[in-house]
Protein backbone atom coordinates (compact mmCIF):
# COMPACT_ATOMS: atom_id res chain seq x y z
CA UNK A 1 0.00 0.00 0.00
CA UNK A 2 2.49 3.05 1.38
CA UNK A 3 6.33 2.75 1.61
CA UNK A 4 6.87 5.05 5.08
CA UNK A 5 9.51 6.53 2.98
CA UNK A 6 12.95 7.34 4.22
CA UNK A 7 12.94 7.00 7.97
CA UNK A 8 16.63 6.28 8.54
CA UNK A 9 17.60 6.33 5.09
CA UNK A 10 21.22 6.51 4.34
CA UNK A 11 21.71 8.91 1.41
CA UNK A 12 25.42 9.57 1.69
CA UNK A 13 27.36 8.92 -1.50
CA UNK A 14 31.33 8.92 -2.05
CA UNK A 15 31.27 9.53 -5.31
CA UNK A 16 33.80 12.29 -6.96
CA UNK A 17 31.86 15.77 -7.42
CA UNK A 18 31.75 15.02 -11.84
CA UNK A 19 30.33 12.12 -11.28
CA UNK A 20 27.61 13.37 -8.61
CA UNK A 21 26.75 16.54 -11.15
CA UNK A 22 26.56 14.43 -13.97
CA UNK A 23 24.25 12.59 -12.28
CA UNK A 24 22.31 15.38 -11.03
CA UNK A 25 22.11 16.97 -14.61
CA UNK A 26 20.74 13.69 -16.23
CA UNK A 27 18.12 14.03 -12.91
CA UNK A 28 17.57 17.31 -13.75
CA UNK A 29 16.93 16.99 -17.34
CA UNK A 30 14.37 14.08 -16.49
CA UNK A 31 15.64 11.23 -17.45
CA UNK A 32 14.77 7.83 -16.36
CA UNK A 33 17.72 6.48 -14.49
CA UNK A 34 17.96 2.27 -15.35
CA UNK A 35 19.02 -0.71 -14.20
CA UNK A 36 22.23 -0.46 -15.88
CA UNK A 37 23.29 3.13 -15.46
CA UNK A 38 25.76 4.48 -13.14
CA UNK A 39 24.58 6.10 -10.17
CA UNK A 40 25.76 7.09 -6.75
CA UNK A 41 25.84 4.34 -4.32
CA UNK A 42 23.70 6.46 -2.04
CA UNK A 43 20.92 6.87 -4.69
CA UNK A 44 20.97 2.94 -4.97
CA UNK A 45 20.87 2.68 -1.32
CA UNK A 46 17.87 4.87 -1.16
CA UNK A 47 15.86 3.55 -3.51
CA UNK A 48 16.76 -0.66 -2.17
CA UNK A 49 14.99 0.73 0.98
CA UNK A 50 12.45 2.68 -0.38
CA UNK A 51 11.29 0.11 -2.39
CA UNK A 52 11.70 -2.45 0.03
CA UNK A 53 9.65 -0.71 2.51
CA UNK A 54 7.34 -0.41 -0.04
CA UNK A 55 7.28 -4.18 -1.31
CA UNK A 56 7.12 -4.87 2.31
CA UNK A 57 4.14 -2.89 3.20
CA UNK A 58 2.33 -4.55 0.50
CA UNK A 59 3.02 -8.07 1.87
CA UNK A 60 2.13 -6.93 5.61
CA UNK A 61 -0.60 -5.00 4.88
CA UNK A 62 -2.31 -8.41 3.11
CA UNK A 63 -2.70 -9.24 6.87
CA UNK A 64 -5.28 -7.09 8.14
CA UNK A 65 -7.78 -7.10 5.22
CA UNK A 66 -7.02 -11.10 5.10
CA UNK A 67 -8.54 -10.88 9.00
CA UNK A 68 -11.85 -9.88 7.02
CA UNK A 69 -11.82 -12.19 4.22
CA UNK A 70 -13.49 -15.34 5.83
CA UNK A 71 -16.24 -12.57 7.82
CA UNK A 72 -17.06 -10.38 4.58
CA UNK A 73 -20.72 -10.36 4.82
CA UNK A 74 -22.35 -10.71 1.18
CA UNK A 75 -20.29 -12.55 -1.48
CA UNK A 76 -19.97 -9.66 -3.23
CA UNK A 77 -18.37 -8.06 -0.72
CA UNK A 78 -16.20 -11.52 0.24
CA UNK A 79 -15.49 -11.77 -3.60
CA UNK A 80 -13.37 -8.16 -4.10
CA UNK A 81 -11.89 -8.14 -0.69
CA UNK A 82 -10.33 -11.51 -2.01
CA UNK A 83 -9.36 -9.79 -5.10
CA UNK A 84 -7.93 -6.56 -3.34
CA UNK A 85 -5.60 -8.89 -1.13
CA UNK A 86 -4.38 -10.78 -3.86
CA UNK A 87 -3.50 -7.51 -6.07
CA UNK A 88 -1.70 -5.98 -2.57
CA UNK A 89 0.36 -9.21 -2.89
CA UNK A 90 0.56 -8.26 -6.67
CA UNK A 91 1.95 -4.84 -5.93
CA UNK A 92 4.18 -6.53 -3.38
CA UNK A 93 5.43 -9.22 -6.23
CA UNK A 94 6.36 -6.25 -8.61
CA UNK A 95 7.94 -4.24 -6.22
CA UNK A 96 10.22 -6.81 -5.58
CA UNK A 97 11.44 -7.40 -8.39
CA UNK A 98 11.69 -3.65 -8.99
CA UNK A 99 14.04 -3.87 -6.34
CA UNK A 100 16.14 -6.86 -7.13
CA UNK A 101 16.94 -4.65 -10.54
CA UNK A 102 19.26 -3.15 -7.96
CA UNK A 103 21.05 -6.08 -6.79
CA UNK A 104 19.26 -7.08 -4.09
CA UNK A 105 17.41 -10.29 -3.79
CA UNK A 106 13.47 -10.72 -2.29
CA UNK A 107 15.21 -13.72 -0.10
CA UNK A 108 17.49 -11.00 1.03
CA UNK A 109 14.79 -8.89 1.80
CA UNK A 110 12.43 -11.25 3.05
CA UNK A 111 15.25 -11.92 5.90
CA UNK A 112 15.24 -8.13 6.65
CA UNK A 113 11.67 -8.44 7.13
CA UNK A 114 11.04 -11.46 8.82
CA UNK A 115 14.14 -10.14 11.50
CA UNK A 116 12.90 -6.68 11.87
CA UNK A 117 16.04 -4.91 10.63
CA UNK A 118 13.52 -3.70 7.55
CA UNK A 119 10.45 -1.75 7.87
CA UNK A 120 6.65 -1.63 6.49
CA UNK A 121 4.28 1.18 6.70
CA UNK A 122 3.14 1.91 10.51
CA UNK A 123 -0.53 1.48 9.49
CA UNK A 124 -0.86 -2.02 9.42
CA UNK A 125 0.35 -2.45 12.76
CA UNK A 126 -3.50 -1.39 14.14
CA UNK A 127 -6.14 -4.06 14.31
CA UNK A 128 -9.05 -4.55 12.01
CA UNK A 129 -11.57 -4.94 14.41
CA UNK A 130 -14.98 -4.43 12.55
CA UNK A 131 -16.25 -4.96 8.77
CA UNK A 132 -16.16 -1.03 8.65
CA UNK A 133 -12.36 -1.37 8.97
CA UNK A 134 -12.59 -2.98 5.83
CA UNK A 135 -14.02 -0.07 4.12
CA UNK A 136 -12.00 2.77 5.88
CA UNK A 137 -9.14 1.13 5.03
CA UNK A 138 -9.80 1.33 1.27
CA UNK A 139 -10.97 4.66 1.77
CA UNK A 140 -8.48 6.44 4.00
CA UNK A 141 -5.19 4.08 3.72
CA UNK A 142 -5.50 2.75 -0.12
CA UNK A 143 -6.33 7.06 -0.71
CA UNK A 144 -3.14 8.26 0.90
CA UNK A 145 -1.11 5.38 -0.51
CA UNK A 146 -2.32 6.92 -3.89
CA UNK A 147 -1.71 10.58 -3.06
CA UNK A 148 2.26 9.57 -1.71
CA UNK A 149 2.27 7.38 -4.85
CA UNK A 150 0.92 9.05 -7.87
CA UNK A 151 3.96 11.70 -8.04
CA UNK A 152 6.30 8.04 -7.63
CA UNK A 153 5.15 7.39 -11.38
CA UNK A 154 7.69 9.76 -11.95
CA UNK A 155 9.90 8.94 -10.07
CA UNK A 156 13.60 9.03 -11.68
CA UNK A 157 14.43 5.31 -11.74
CA UNK A 158 12.31 4.02 -14.23
CA UNK A 159 11.61 0.48 -13.00
CA UNK A 160 10.00 1.75 -9.84
CA UNK A 161 7.94 4.43 -11.94
CA UNK A 162 7.09 1.64 -14.05
CA UNK A 163 5.36 -0.84 -11.37
CA UNK A 164 3.95 2.33 -9.89
CA UNK A 165 2.20 3.29 -12.55
CA UNK A 166 0.51 -0.01 -12.38
CA UNK A 167 -0.20 -0.20 -8.72
CA UNK A 168 -1.38 3.50 -8.53
CA UNK A 169 -4.60 2.18 -11.36
CA UNK A 170 -5.25 -0.66 -8.72
CA UNK A 171 -5.04 1.19 -5.20
CA UNK A 172 -7.53 3.97 -6.90
CA UNK A 173 -9.55 1.29 -7.52
CA UNK A 174 -9.18 0.18 -4.09
CA UNK A 175 -9.97 3.40 -2.75
CA UNK A 176 -13.19 3.88 -4.65
CA UNK A 177 -14.37 0.36 -3.28
CA UNK A 178 -13.35 0.95 -0.02
CA UNK A 179 -15.45 4.40 0.23
CA UNK A 180 -18.25 2.60 -1.41
CA UNK A 181 -18.55 0.24 1.50
CA UNK A 182 -18.05 3.48 3.92
CA UNK A 183 -21.39 4.88 2.25
CA UNK A 184 -23.01 1.50 2.37
CA UNK A 185 -22.72 1.55 5.58
CA UNK A 186 -23.47 5.13 6.53
CA UNK A 187 -26.73 4.72 4.64
CA UNK A 188 -27.34 1.72 6.84
CA UNK A 189 -28.76 0.64 10.17
CA UNK A 190 -28.22 2.56 13.57
CA UNK A 191 -25.53 -0.42 14.09
CA UNK A 192 -24.05 -0.03 10.82
CA UNK A 193 -23.34 3.93 10.86
CA UNK A 194 -22.31 3.59 14.36
CA UNK A 195 -19.68 1.16 13.03
CA UNK A 196 -17.92 3.18 10.54
CA UNK A 197 -18.06 6.16 12.50
CA UNK A 198 -16.09 4.31 15.15
CA UNK A 199 -13.70 3.13 12.26
CA UNK A 200 -13.10 6.47 11.41
CA UNK A 201 -12.28 7.31 14.55
CA UNK A 202 -9.70 4.40 15.04
CA UNK A 203 -8.02 4.43 11.50
CA UNK A 204 -7.94 8.52 10.86
CA UNK A 205 -5.22 9.90 12.89
CA UNK A 206 -2.86 6.52 11.94
CA UNK A 207 -3.53 7.57 8.15
CA UNK A 208 -2.42 11.27 8.76
CA UNK A 209 0.34 9.51 10.06
CA UNK A 210 1.27 7.77 6.96
CA UNK A 211 2.71 10.71 5.51
CA UNK A 212 5.79 10.53 7.79
CA UNK A 213 6.80 13.38 10.13
CA UNK A 214 6.75 17.01 9.35
CA UNK A 215 9.21 18.47 6.97
CA UNK A 216 10.71 20.10 9.32
CA UNK A 217 11.80 16.65 11.36
CA UNK A 218 11.86 14.49 8.21
CA UNK A 219 15.90 13.80 7.59
CA UNK A 220 16.99 12.64 4.58
CA UNK A 221 14.07 13.99 2.52
CA UNK A 222 16.12 16.88 0.50
CA UNK A 223 18.83 14.74 -1.02
CA UNK A 224 15.34 12.46 -2.04
CA UNK A 225 13.86 15.60 -3.13
CA UNK A 226 16.79 16.17 -5.10
CA UNK A 227 17.18 12.77 -6.81
CA UNK A 228 13.53 13.24 -7.68
CA UNK A 229 13.10 10.04 -5.61
CA UNK A 230 10.74 12.01 -3.60
CA UNK A 231 8.80 14.91 -5.54
CA UNK A 232 6.29 16.17 -2.61
CA UNK A 233 7.26 17.23 0.80
CA UNK A 234 5.06 15.44 3.68
CA UNK A 235 3.32 17.88 5.03
CA UNK A 236 2.32 19.05 0.89
CA UNK A 237 1.27 15.71 0.45
CA UNK A 238 -1.10 15.54 4.06
CA UNK A 239 -2.67 18.66 3.40
CA UNK A 240 -3.74 17.28 0.05
CA UNK A 241 -5.29 14.34 1.15
CA UNK A 242 -6.61 16.28 3.88
CA UNK A 243 -8.49 18.44 1.86
CA UNK A 244 -9.92 15.69 -0.27
CA UNK A 245 -11.22 13.59 2.85
CA UNK A 246 -12.91 16.02 5.00
CA UNK A 247 -15.42 16.81 2.80
CA UNK A 248 -15.90 12.95 1.37
CA UNK A 249 -16.35 12.39 5.70
CA UNK A 250 -19.08 15.58 5.90
CA UNK A 251 -20.62 13.62 2.31
CA UNK A 252 -20.97 10.42 3.97
CA UNK A 253 -22.58 12.49 7.48
CA UNK A 254 -19.26 11.18 8.93
CA UNK A 255 -17.50 13.03 11.77
CA UNK A 256 -13.21 13.42 11.82
CA UNK A 257 -12.27 12.64 14.94
CA UNK A 258 -10.05 16.12 15.47
CA UNK A 259 -11.45 18.60 17.26
CA UNK A 260 -9.33 21.45 16.08
CA UNK A 261 -10.04 20.59 12.29
CA UNK A 262 -11.15 23.73 10.81
CA UNK A 263 -11.25 25.26 6.95
CA UNK A 264 -8.48 28.33 6.87
CA UNK A 265 -8.12 30.60 3.99
CA UNK A 266 -4.51 31.42 4.28
CA UNK A 267 -3.79 27.82 3.44
CA UNK A 268 -2.47 26.37 -0.02
CA UNK A 269 -0.88 29.90 -0.78
CA UNK A 270 -4.11 31.21 -0.01
CA UNK A 271 -6.31 29.34 -1.83
CA UNK A 272 -7.88 27.51 1.51
CA UNK A 273 -7.57 24.26 3.13
CA UNK A 274 -8.75 22.53 6.31
CA UNK A 275 -6.00 23.14 8.72
CA UNK A 276 -5.85 19.99 11.19
CA UNK A 277 -4.85 19.54 15.03
CA UNK A 278 -1.68 18.08 16.13
CA UNK A 279 -0.31 15.11 15.86
CA UNK A 280 0.63 12.00 18.47
CA UNK A 281 4.25 11.84 17.22
CA UNK A 282 5.42 9.92 20.37
CA UNK A 283 2.47 7.44 19.37
CA UNK A 284 3.75 7.34 15.44
CA UNK A 285 7.24 6.50 16.54
CA UNK A 286 6.18 3.99 18.94
CA UNK A 287 4.57 2.21 16.61
CA UNK A 288 7.17 2.85 13.94
CA UNK A 289 9.37 1.16 16.47
CA UNK A 290 7.68 -1.93 17.10
CA UNK A 291 5.48 -0.77 20.07
CA UNK A 292 1.94 -0.86 17.98
CA UNK A 293 -0.69 -3.42 19.43
CA UNK A 294 -0.25 -5.34 15.75
CA UNK A 295 3.64 -5.26 15.28
CA UNK A 296 4.42 -8.45 16.59
CA UNK A 297 1.78 -10.67 15.50
CA UNK A 298 2.29 -9.59 11.82
CA UNK A 299 6.02 -10.22 12.14
CA UNK A 300 5.12 -13.19 14.05
CA UNK A 301 2.29 -14.49 11.12
CA UNK A 302 4.95 -14.05 8.17
CA UNK A 303 7.36 -16.26 10.21
CA UNK A 304 4.75 -18.77 10.41
CA UNK A 305 3.88 -18.61 7.05
CA UNK A 306 7.63 -18.23 6.08
CA UNK A 307 9.20 -21.16 8.44
CA UNK A 308 5.46 -23.97 7.37
CA UNK A 309 6.07 -23.33 3.92
CA UNK A 310 9.87 -23.90 4.12
CA UNK A 311 9.46 -27.64 3.33
CA UNK A 312 6.94 -26.68 -0.07
CA UNK A 313 10.11 -24.68 -1.47
CA UNK A 314 12.60 -26.79 -0.88
CA UNK A 315 10.00 -29.34 -2.64
CA UNK A 316 9.93 -27.06 -5.33
CA UNK A 317 13.62 -26.87 -5.44
CA UNK A 318 14.65 -30.43 -5.34
CA UNK A 319 12.05 -31.21 -7.91
CA UNK A 320 13.31 -28.96 -10.13
CA UNK A 321 16.59 -29.93 -9.60
CA UNK A 322 15.64 -33.80 -10.24
CA UNK A 323 14.12 -32.63 -13.56
CA UNK A 324 17.30 -30.74 -14.78
CA UNK A 325 20.06 -33.91 -13.62
CA UNK A 326 17.25 -36.46 -15.92
CA UNK A 327 16.99 -33.86 -18.87
CA UNK A 328 20.81 -33.66 -19.06
CA UNK A 329 20.85 -37.65 -18.35
CA UNK A 330 18.58 -37.71 -20.97
CA UNK A 331 20.25 -35.21 -23.59
CA UNK A 332 23.39 -37.77 -22.50
CA UNK A 333 21.95 -40.82 -23.52
CA UNK A 334 19.94 -39.50 -26.58
CA UNK A 335 23.90 -38.21 -27.80
CA UNK A 336 25.30 -41.87 -27.10
CA UNK A 337 21.95 -43.65 -29.03
CA UNK A 338 23.26 -40.72 -32.02
CA UNK A 339 26.71 -41.35 -32.42
CA UNK B 1 -40.05 -30.75 -10.04
CA UNK B 2 -38.19 -27.65 -9.35
CA UNK B 3 -37.87 -28.44 -6.09
CA UNK B 4 -35.45 -31.05 -6.96
CA UNK B 5 -33.67 -28.57 -9.65
CA UNK B 6 -33.38 -26.17 -6.98
CA UNK B 7 -31.56 -28.51 -4.34
CA UNK B 8 -29.46 -29.89 -7.44
CA UNK B 9 -28.15 -26.24 -7.95
CA UNK B 10 -27.43 -25.73 -4.56
CA UNK B 11 -25.57 -29.11 -4.03
CA UNK B 12 -23.31 -27.52 -6.87
CA UNK B 13 -23.40 -23.98 -6.19
CA UNK B 14 -22.18 -25.26 -2.20
CA UNK B 15 -18.98 -27.21 -3.61
CA UNK B 16 -17.76 -24.17 -5.24
CA UNK B 17 -18.43 -21.64 -2.57
CA UNK B 18 -17.40 -23.99 0.45
CA UNK B 19 -14.14 -24.96 -1.38
CA UNK B 20 -13.62 -21.08 -2.51
CA UNK B 21 -13.79 -19.68 0.82
CA UNK B 22 -10.87 -22.78 2.05
CA UNK B 23 -9.16 -21.60 -0.47
CA UNK B 24 -9.49 -18.38 0.55
CA UNK B 25 -8.49 -19.01 3.83
CA UNK B 26 -4.68 -19.31 2.63
CA UNK B 27 -4.36 -15.81 1.55
CA UNK B 28 -1.64 -14.24 2.94
CA UNK B 29 -0.31 -16.98 4.30
CA UNK B 30 1.00 -19.54 1.26
CA UNK B 31 4.30 -20.61 1.30
CA UNK B 32 5.18 -18.51 -1.03
CA UNK B 33 4.23 -15.03 -2.65
CA UNK B 34 3.11 -16.82 -5.92
CA UNK B 35 0.47 -19.20 -4.29
CA UNK B 36 -0.58 -16.20 -2.26
CA UNK B 37 -1.73 -15.27 -5.66
CA UNK B 38 -2.90 -18.57 -7.68
CA UNK B 39 -5.09 -19.51 -4.03
CA UNK B 40 -7.31 -16.53 -4.20
CA UNK B 41 -7.14 -16.80 -7.96
CA UNK B 42 -8.79 -20.14 -8.11
CA UNK B 43 -10.94 -19.06 -5.03
CA UNK B 44 -12.22 -16.64 -6.84
CA UNK B 45 -13.25 -18.76 -9.56
CA UNK B 46 -14.96 -21.16 -7.58
CA UNK B 47 -17.02 -18.53 -5.39
CA UNK B 48 -18.02 -16.43 -9.04
CA UNK B 49 -19.33 -19.59 -9.98
CA UNK B 50 -21.18 -20.35 -6.74
CA UNK B 51 -22.96 -17.06 -7.08
CA UNK B 52 -23.65 -17.67 -10.89
CA UNK B 53 -25.05 -20.74 -9.47
CA UNK B 54 -27.20 -19.42 -6.14
CA UNK B 55 -28.89 -16.16 -8.32
CA UNK B 56 -30.18 -19.30 -10.91
CA UNK B 57 -31.75 -21.80 -8.24
CA UNK B 58 -33.01 -18.36 -6.54
CA UNK B 59 -34.76 -17.19 -9.86
CA UNK B 60 -36.06 -20.75 -10.18
CA UNK B 61 -37.11 -21.18 -7.13
CA UNK B 62 -38.94 -18.09 -7.44
CA UNK B 63 -39.41 -17.05 -3.81
CA UNK B 64 -37.05 -14.20 -3.51
CA UNK B 65 -34.28 -15.48 -2.06
CA UNK B 66 -30.83 -14.74 -3.55
CA UNK B 67 -27.10 -15.76 -3.51
CA UNK B 68 -26.41 -14.27 0.23
CA UNK B 69 -29.96 -15.54 1.68
CA UNK B 70 -28.25 -18.92 0.48
CA UNK B 71 -24.86 -18.23 1.89
CA UNK B 72 -25.28 -16.99 4.83
CA UNK B 73 -29.22 -17.87 5.71
CA UNK B 74 -28.50 -21.83 5.61
CA UNK B 75 -26.72 -23.80 8.79
CA UNK B 76 -24.82 -26.77 8.15
CA UNK B 77 -27.52 -29.37 8.05
CA UNK B 78 -29.05 -27.54 4.73
CA UNK B 79 -25.72 -27.29 2.98
CA UNK B 80 -25.48 -29.61 0.60
CA UNK B 81 -21.56 -29.74 -0.39
CA UNK B 82 -19.91 -33.14 -0.53
CA UNK B 83 -17.32 -33.69 2.26
CA UNK B 84 -13.79 -33.22 0.27
CA UNK B 85 -15.02 -29.53 0.00
CA UNK B 86 -15.31 -29.07 3.47
CA UNK B 87 -12.03 -30.56 4.42
CA UNK B 88 -10.00 -28.70 6.25
CA UNK B 89 -6.64 -26.90 4.35
CA UNK B 90 -4.62 -29.37 6.24
CA UNK B 91 -0.97 -28.35 4.77
CA UNK B 92 -0.02 -27.43 1.64
CA UNK B 93 -0.23 -31.07 -0.08
CA UNK B 94 -3.44 -31.77 1.36
CA UNK B 95 -4.65 -28.20 -0.23
CA UNK B 96 -3.42 -28.95 -3.97
CA UNK B 97 -4.46 -32.79 -3.70
CA UNK B 98 -8.05 -31.86 -2.30
CA UNK B 99 -7.70 -28.91 -5.77
CA UNK B 100 -6.87 -32.02 -7.78
CA UNK B 101 -9.46 -34.42 -6.78
CA UNK B 102 -12.08 -31.91 -7.17
CA UNK B 103 -10.96 -30.21 -10.47
CA UNK B 104 -10.46 -33.33 -12.20
CA UNK B 105 -13.97 -34.31 -11.51
CA UNK B 106 -15.10 -30.62 -12.53
CA UNK B 107 -13.28 -30.43 -15.88
CA UNK B 108 -15.40 -33.84 -17.79
CA UNK B 109 -18.68 -32.08 -15.29
CA UNK B 110 -18.67 -28.66 -17.02
CA UNK B 111 -17.83 -30.50 -20.82
CA UNK B 112 -20.81 -32.65 -20.27
CA UNK B 113 -22.88 -29.89 -18.92
CA UNK B 114 -22.23 -27.38 -22.38
CA UNK B 115 -25.01 -29.56 -22.99
CA UNK B 116 -27.37 -27.58 -20.60
CA UNK B 117 -30.70 -27.00 -21.52
CA UNK B 118 -30.48 -24.24 -18.87
CA UNK B 119 -28.79 -21.25 -20.87
CA UNK B 120 -27.00 -20.32 -17.39
CA UNK B 121 -25.59 -23.44 -16.27
CA UNK B 122 -24.22 -23.60 -19.79
CA UNK B 123 -22.92 -20.10 -20.10
CA UNK B 124 -21.53 -20.76 -16.66
CA UNK B 125 -19.75 -24.34 -17.98
CA UNK B 126 -17.91 -22.53 -20.88
CA UNK B 127 -16.31 -19.79 -18.55
CA UNK B 128 -15.51 -22.74 -15.57
CA UNK B 129 -14.02 -24.95 -18.01
CA UNK B 130 -11.11 -22.13 -19.18
CA UNK B 131 -10.72 -21.99 -15.51
CA UNK B 132 -10.69 -25.57 -14.27
CA UNK B 133 -8.15 -26.32 -16.72
CA UNK B 134 -5.85 -24.18 -14.68
CA UNK B 135 -6.54 -25.28 -11.48
CA UNK B 136 -5.61 -29.17 -12.81
CA UNK B 137 -2.84 -27.80 -14.74
CA UNK B 138 -1.62 -26.25 -11.14
CA UNK B 139 -2.47 -28.24 -8.34
CA UNK B 140 -1.52 -31.61 -10.79
CA UNK B 141 1.88 -29.34 -10.80
CA UNK B 142 1.79 -28.81 -7.32
CA UNK B 143 1.22 -32.75 -6.49
CA UNK B 144 4.13 -33.83 -8.91
CA UNK B 145 6.65 -31.41 -7.33
CA UNK B 146 5.94 -32.28 -4.10
CA UNK B 147 5.65 -36.04 -4.46
CA UNK B 148 8.35 -36.14 -6.58
CA UNK B 149 10.18 -33.66 -4.28
CA UNK B 150 11.96 -34.44 -0.72
CA UNK B 151 11.49 -37.12 1.27
CA UNK B 152 9.52 -34.73 3.76
CA UNK B 153 7.03 -33.63 0.79
CA UNK B 154 7.09 -37.65 -0.65
CA UNK B 155 5.95 -38.39 2.92
CA UNK B 156 3.36 -34.95 3.43
CA UNK B 157 2.24 -35.87 -0.37
CA UNK B 158 1.61 -39.48 0.24
CA UNK B 159 -0.09 -38.60 3.59
CA UNK B 160 -2.64 -36.77 1.91
CA UNK B 161 -3.90 -39.07 -0.25
CA UNK B 162 -4.38 -41.35 2.58
CA UNK B 163 -6.63 -38.23 3.96
CA UNK B 164 -8.10 -37.58 1.31
CA UNK B 165 -8.88 -39.91 -1.15
CA UNK B 166 -11.79 -41.75 0.73
CA UNK B 167 -13.84 -38.38 -0.03
CA UNK B 168 -13.95 -38.74 -3.89
CA UNK B 169 -16.32 -41.70 -3.92
CA UNK B 170 -18.87 -39.07 -2.98
CA UNK B 171 -18.19 -36.86 -6.46
CA UNK B 172 -19.75 -39.68 -8.24
CA UNK B 173 -22.56 -40.08 -6.12
CA UNK B 174 -25.87 -38.20 -8.32
CA UNK B 175 -28.52 -37.02 -5.25
CA UNK B 176 -32.48 -37.85 -5.98
CA UNK B 177 -32.52 -34.37 -6.82
CA UNK B 178 -29.31 -34.62 -8.95
CA UNK B 179 -30.40 -37.43 -10.84
CA UNK B 180 -33.93 -35.17 -11.78
CA UNK B 181 -31.83 -32.52 -12.95
CA UNK B 182 -30.29 -34.77 -14.88
CA UNK B 183 -33.35 -36.45 -16.20
CA UNK B 184 -34.39 -32.76 -17.42
CA UNK B 185 -31.31 -32.10 -18.79
CA UNK B 186 -29.79 -29.17 -16.94
CA UNK B 187 -27.46 -30.90 -15.02
CA UNK B 188 -24.69 -34.07 -16.34
CA UNK B 189 -24.51 -37.22 -14.74
CA UNK B 190 -21.79 -37.99 -12.49
CA UNK B 191 -21.17 -41.59 -12.38
CA UNK B 192 -20.07 -42.01 -15.48
CA UNK B 193 -17.28 -39.14 -15.38
CA UNK B 194 -15.32 -41.83 -13.37
CA UNK B 195 -13.23 -42.92 -16.34
CA UNK B 196 -12.39 -39.68 -17.43
CA UNK B 197 -11.30 -38.63 -13.84
CA UNK B 198 -8.75 -41.63 -13.03
CA UNK B 199 -7.63 -41.31 -16.73
CA UNK B 200 -6.54 -37.66 -15.75
CA UNK B 201 -5.53 -38.44 -12.36
CA UNK B 202 -3.29 -41.80 -12.92
CA UNK B 203 -0.86 -40.39 -15.12
CA UNK B 204 -0.18 -37.52 -12.61
CA UNK B 205 0.17 -39.73 -9.25
CA UNK B 206 2.51 -42.08 -11.48
CA UNK B 207 4.69 -38.67 -12.16
CA UNK B 208 4.50 -37.96 -8.06
CA UNK B 209 5.66 -41.14 -7.57
CA UNK B 210 2.22 -41.93 -5.47
CA UNK B 211 0.52 -45.36 -5.22
CA UNK B 212 -2.92 -45.46 -6.52
CA UNK B 213 -4.89 -46.41 -3.54
CA UNK B 214 -7.02 -49.59 -3.90
CA UNK B 215 -8.86 -50.01 -0.63
CA UNK B 216 -10.42 -46.81 1.07
CA UNK B 217 -13.08 -46.59 3.06
CA UNK B 218 -15.83 -44.37 0.73
CA UNK B 219 -16.80 -41.17 3.26
CA UNK B 220 -20.10 -39.10 2.07
CA UNK B 221 -23.34 -37.83 3.60
CA UNK B 222 -22.92 -34.27 2.36
CA UNK B 223 -25.87 -34.33 -0.31
CA UNK B 224 -28.03 -34.98 3.21
CA UNK B 225 -26.44 -32.31 4.81
CA UNK B 226 -24.99 -35.06 6.90
CA UNK B 227 -21.40 -33.32 6.95
CA UNK B 228 -17.63 -33.47 9.19
CA UNK B 229 -17.44 -31.65 12.22
CA UNK B 230 -15.34 -28.97 10.51
CA UNK B 231 -18.31 -26.99 7.94
CA UNK B 232 -20.00 -25.72 10.74
CA UNK B 233 -17.41 -24.18 12.35
CA UNK B 234 -16.57 -22.77 8.24
CA UNK B 235 -19.89 -21.48 8.58
CA UNK B 236 -20.08 -19.50 11.71
CA UNK B 237 -17.09 -17.82 10.97
CA UNK B 238 -18.53 -17.71 7.42
CA UNK B 239 -21.87 -16.19 8.76
CA UNK B 240 -21.06 -14.90 11.82
CA UNK B 241 -21.50 -10.90 10.23
CA UNK B 242 -24.62 -11.14 7.75
CA UNK B 243 -26.21 -13.27 10.82
CA UNK B 244 -25.25 -10.53 13.55
CA UNK B 245 -27.15 -7.81 11.48
CA UNK B 246 -30.67 -9.38 10.13
CA UNK B 247 -32.08 -7.43 7.15
CA UNK B 248 -28.48 -5.00 6.52
CA UNK B 249 -27.13 -4.39 2.86
CA UNK B 250 -23.56 -4.43 2.98
FE1 LIG C 1 -1.10 -2.05 -2.85
FE1 LIG D 1 0.90 0.53 -2.05
FE1 LIG E 1 -4.50 -1.23 -2.26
Amino acid sequence: MYSQGLIGADGRTEEDEAFLAAFQARIDAEEKIEPKDAMPEGYRKTLVRQIGQHAHSEIVGMLPEGNWITRAPSLRRKAALLAKVQDEGGHGLYLYSAAETLGVTREQMTEELLSGKAKYSSIFNYPTLTWADIGTIGWLVDGAAIMNQIPLCRCSYGPYARAMIRVCKEESFHQRQGYEIVMTLARGTEAQKAMAQDALNRWWWPSIMMFGPHDAESAHSEQSMAWKIKRFSNDALRQKFIDATVPQAEFLGLKVPDPDMAWDESLNDGKGGYRHGPIDWDEFWRVVKGGGVMNRDRIKARRKAWDEGAWVREAAQAHAEKRAARRAGEDAGGKVAAE
Amino acid sequence: MSDAIVTALLELADDHLVLGHRLSEWCGHAPMLEEDLALPSMGLDLIGAARVLYTRAGEIEGKGRGEDDFAYLRDERAYRNCLLVERPNGDFAQTMLRQLYFAAFMEPYWKAALGSSDAVVQGLAAKALKEVAYHIRHSAEWVIRLGDGTAESAARMAEAVVELHGYTDELFLSSEAAQAAEAAGILPGRAALRTAWEAALKPVFAEAQLDWPEKVWPQSGGRKGEHGEALGHMLAEMQVIARAHPGAVW
